[in-house]
């Protein structure tokens, strides 16, 4: 029987490089042996990936991409068909937790600078890939067909018409394929969501993967296992992805899945975030619903728009608030990858954004109140601005450069409240203000009267 | 179409008539799926006073009955009056353009109503309507958590006649806002908040009261619209039941997979150092 299987196998492999691949990818892929919790999210994307395909598939086989239909299938589909609701609510569940390991995956690289030489372009694709994730969410969220889908769609592809010269007007004709969206976009819509988009995310996925083989996994201490080889060439820090990492994935994969199983089967509305219950109305073109907002996984590009009381540079904050990813690896060039050994102000830094990125996430699901729109442009500013420092943290500055950027950007925001004054919110203007001038103080002045800016020697080999 | 977009990008939180009652405290409809018994009233009275009118096309009458420890003989014979045949969805016959001549709306399909309005707003909707004598209200009642509504009071033969009785309002208040409902005795409490010239806030109650007494006494009536809403609840979600029997051993098991996926990584991983 052996025998039999190993002639089966070096029959294949004078044909087909599966050893080959095998030993590359996994036997002998070496990554280092310090992973943290952080480092769970990459492949827990592919499980999700995985549940996404196979219950789309199902899905597909009972949906119907018809506006007189649609809502009616879905009903269909949670009662009739064998399963139907179980199949439902994991992609419907699964949906928002791509979203959750995704920008776990991301954060992840920002906390250890894993887009930094030679990793840039596995950061661009990975960029890539968030934007088809985010294609694929919106269009596949039109498809219940409920008025939440419906108006949703609605208002994010009226975003386009935002565009001057005309082009704007042209441009969400073509895409919805209607004056309004009609019978004509959902049907393009599906056939987008269940072929367009899952082919280039499978392409970008490969090229993620290969990418990340060819240099090799960053670490939570930044420093590069492959400095240090031993006699046979493999790295004195690696140890094989597979069987190491492929079992250790195997229990966050485990913990996953019990989470994902306790939502699908308790909690598939997720208190409203993951199923909206504006959605189990149909869709009526002629109904406003009371409130319209995308789901979670957007609202806090949805709070960067809402926040600008112009249109046009609302749409255009929002698409640059998303777009300015590609440019992370240039902006950031200290010599420095991990966050463990970067300055105490970078480590706030981190941390300020991750709570500025949640708290619009909030504000994009609230009713807007002065003081909300308000708040909501200040941590826009505020999202922006880390962009902004992560640059000027790229190397030591001098003072005369930190307080000239510094009153730079206070005449800036000055000029910019100008333009938006409106004398009914004067106080809120003002005091509001403080936020990123605050933000400023600390990130700016503080490294030049401090030490807390000063990063700390980066260990020759990992750590534990 | 620039313009429409604004709009709808910043003026749509304006709350409309649509829904205007959500924003209060709504009475609690502490729905049970597991108790059969008030599924099965809930669905005689469905099938009794609302199935005239609101279909619930996408529930048939088999897995109603199924689920609902009913047989298709029971079913049958119970609660089969809008069809023939015990698998059919339960329709109306009413066409939707009569529908619409009739009452100003085409009655809606129920289905997942509950889904959409949460139970608690169906049993406030359920049981605060009260007589109104405007001459602009069509049947001679309002409601309190959808005012004007196009739906005649259908089940009034069961509560009577309720009225609603406003209570005082200082004289020099600014304005007046409804906080939330509450249950009190045989009447229900509309409780409210007016604020005063000087920024206080006084408290202020309406009532509902039943004055002309009909089949069920108040707090009868209360619990009939209780059944009536936890079958609602059932028919939006049919497998509801199903899924949380079934959640707790696939988590069970998978917590099983995790422990024994965990023991294997600690085994493969003692001799990284």
């Amino acid at each position: 029987m052996k025998a039999l299987l190993t002639g089966l196998l070096e029959w294949t492999d004078a044909r087909f490089p599966a050893t080959k691949l095998w030993n590359e990818h996994l036997a002998r892929y070496y990554a280092p042996k310090n992973f943290n919790f952080w480092y769970f999210f990459g492949s827990l994307a592919l499980v999700v990936l995985i549940i996404q395909l196979t219950t789309g598939i199902w899905l597909a086989m009972f949906y119907k991409p018809d506006a007189e239909l649609a809502f009616g299938s879905v009903e269909y589909i949670m009662r009739d068909v064998e399963w139907g609701w179980l199949i439902r609510y994991m992609h419907s569940t699964g949906a928002s937790a791509f979203f959750i390991v995704v920008y776990l995956h991301m954060f992840r690289a920002l906390l250890y600078g894993s887009y930094k030489a030679p990793r840039e372009l596995l950061w661009l694709i990975g960029v890539l890939i968030y934007l088809c994730l985010m294609a694929e969410a919106f269009f596949g969220y039109l498809l219940p067909w409920g008025q939440m889908s419906y108006w949703g769609a609605q208002v994010i592809i009226s975003l386009f018409g935002a565009l001057p010269f005309g082009v704007g007007e042209a441009l969400a004709l073509w895409i919805r394929g209607d004056y309004v969206v009609s019978d004509a976009t959902l049907n393009r819509f599906f056939s987008l969501h269940v072929v367009g988009i899952p082919l280039v995310l499978l392409g970008l996925i490969a090229a993620h993967i290969i990418a990340l083989h060819e240099v090799g996994s960053n670490n939570p201490d930044g420093v590069e296992i492959k400095k240090h080889k031993d006699a046979n060439g493999i790295p004195m820090d690696g140890i094989p992805f597979h069987p190491y990492y492929t079992v250790k994935d195997l229990w966050g994969i485990g913990v996953f899945l019990v989470l994902f199983a306790i939502v699908v089967f308790y909690a598939p509305e997720f208190g409203g975030w993951f199923l909206e219950s504006a959605n189990f109305v149909p869709a009526n073109s002629l109904q406003t619903p009371e409130h319209i907002l995308p789901v979670w996984y957007f609202t806090p590009y949805y709070a960067i728009l809402r926040a600008i009381p112009d249109k046009l540079t609302g749409v255009i904050a929002m698409f640059a608030a998303v777009l300015v990813f590609f440019v992370v690896p240039w902006l950031d060039r200290h010599p420095v990858k991990s966050v463990r050994y970067r300055s105490k102000l970078f480590r706030l830094l981190l941390i300020v954004f991750a709570v500025t990125f949640l708290v619009l996430g909030w504000l994009g699901v609230e009713a807007p109140t002065p003081g909300k729109s308000e708040l909501g442009l200040r941590l826009g500013e505020l999202y922006f601005a880390f962009f902004l420092m992560l640059w000027v943290y790229s190397k030591e500055r001098t003072a005369a450069f930190s307080y000239g950027l510094f009153l730079a950007l206070v005449v800036l925001l000055m000029i910019f409240d100008s333009i938006r004054y409106d004398e009914s919110k004067q106080a809120l203007m003002m005091w509001s203000a403080l936020l990123p001038l605050g933000y400023f103080i600390v990130f700016l002045l503080l490294p030049v009267h401090t030490r807390l800016n000063e990063s700390h020697a980066v260990p020759e080999r990992v750590t534990s | 179409m620039k313009r429409i977009a604004t709009i709808l990008l910043f003026s749509v939180w304006a709350p409309t008539g649509w829904s205007a009652g959500s924003a209060i405290d709504l009475l609690d409809a502490k729905v049970n799926l597991e108790d059969t018994a008030s599924l099965q009233r809930g669905a005689g009275l469905y099938v009794n006073y609302c199935l005239g009118c609101h279909a619930l096309s996408f529930m048939r009458y088999d897995r109603m009955g199924r689920d609902l420890g009913l047989t298709n003989d029971q079913v049958s014979e119970n609660l089969l009056f809008a069809a023939d045949k015990v698998t059919a969805p339960m329709d109306i016959s009413m066409r939707p353009e009569a529908a619409r001549n009739w009452f100003g709306v085409t009655p809606p399909d129920l289905s997942v109503i509950s889904r959409s309005r949460g139970p608690d707003w169906l049993y406030s909707y359920l049981t605060t309507f009260h007589a109104d004598p405007n001459p602009s209200r069509p049947f001679g009642v309002n409601n309190v958590v959808f005012s004007d509504v196009a739906m005649p009071h259908v089940l009034a033969p069961l509560q009577g006649r309720q009225e609603y009785v406003r209570g005082e309002v200082p004289a020099d208040a600014r304005e007046v806002h409804a906080l939330g409902l509450a249950v009190n005795g045989g009447d229900i409490l509309v409780q409210k908040s007016a604020t005063m010239s000087d920024g206080s806030h006084v408290p202020v109650v309406d009532r509902l009261t039943v004055t002309e007494p009909g089949e069920l006494r108040p707090g009868e009536y209360r619990k009939a619209m209780r059944d009536l809403v936890n079958f609602l609840v059932y028919v939006g979600e049919p497998s509801r039941l199903d899924r949380q029997a079934m959640g707790f051993w696939v988590v069970l098991f998978l917590i099983v997979l995790a422990l024994i996926f965990r023991a294997l990584y600690k085994e493969y991983w003692r001799d990284v150092h």
